[in-house]
């Protein structure tokens, strides 16, 4: 739950979202759901040149389970918040 | 309980699949479910390889299981246009490694 509710806040922020097959994606956060699927829009994958595979795709639904890192901008991140957050969910269990 | 990002607003639209075994395949969403299960009509597959351009292969009517699958990406008709796929060569994708 802790996940899905920090993500829920980044919707509308640029992340960049590494794969398990090594594909790197950047756009910017439309939606996350209990999954932690994520749909990103407007993307642009990095290193276009070797995976031009997704040259006509703009808006993309991202398998959670395939995620390997999403990467946030710094500012993205209320580390207190964070704390709390995890404090609250560390007890909880 | 929030559903969220569902492929609801996908549907009927040109989409692009990439699978866990590193295929890219094109098609028709007609439906999903929960698990990311897609039923995909008119579908091809587009080889990507170093050699030659792009190759597309007809497929037809496919059901795609939720656990292979890795992205559904929406299919820009107007993008799609301007890319000269038989000009593309790259190395096909690599595949999923959890």
């Amino acid at each position: 739950m802790l996940f899905f509710s920090y993500f829920k806040e980044l919707v509308g922020k640029e992340v960049t979202v590494e794969l398990k097959n090594d594909l790197a994606i950047r756009g910017t956060l439309h939606s996350v759901d209990q999954y932690l699927n994520i749909k990103l829009e407007n993307i642009k994958v990095v290193d276009e040149g070797k995976y031009p595979h997704m040259l006509s795709v703009r808006n993309c639904f991202i398998r959670g389970s395939v995620v390997r890192y999403v990467q946030l901008p710094p500012d993205g991140v209320d580390v207190d918040i964070l704390h709390d957050a995890t404090r609250r969910e560390a007890r909880g269990s | 309980m929030s559903t969220g990002p569902g492929l609801e607003s996908l549907v009927n639209q040109t989409i692009s699949i990439i699978t866990n075994d590193g295929r890219i395949i094109v098609g028709t969403l007609r439906g999903f479910d929960q698990a990311t299960n897609i039923i995909l009509d008119e579908s091809h597959e587009r080889v990507y390889s170093t050699r030659e351009g792009v190759q597309q292969l007809a497929l037809g009517l496919y059901i795609i299981r939720g656990d292979n699958i890795s992205v559904v990406g929406e299919l820009d008709e107007e993008l799609d246009l301007v890319n000269d796929l038989s000009k593309i060569k790259a190395h096909p994708l690599t595949p999923v490694i959890h």
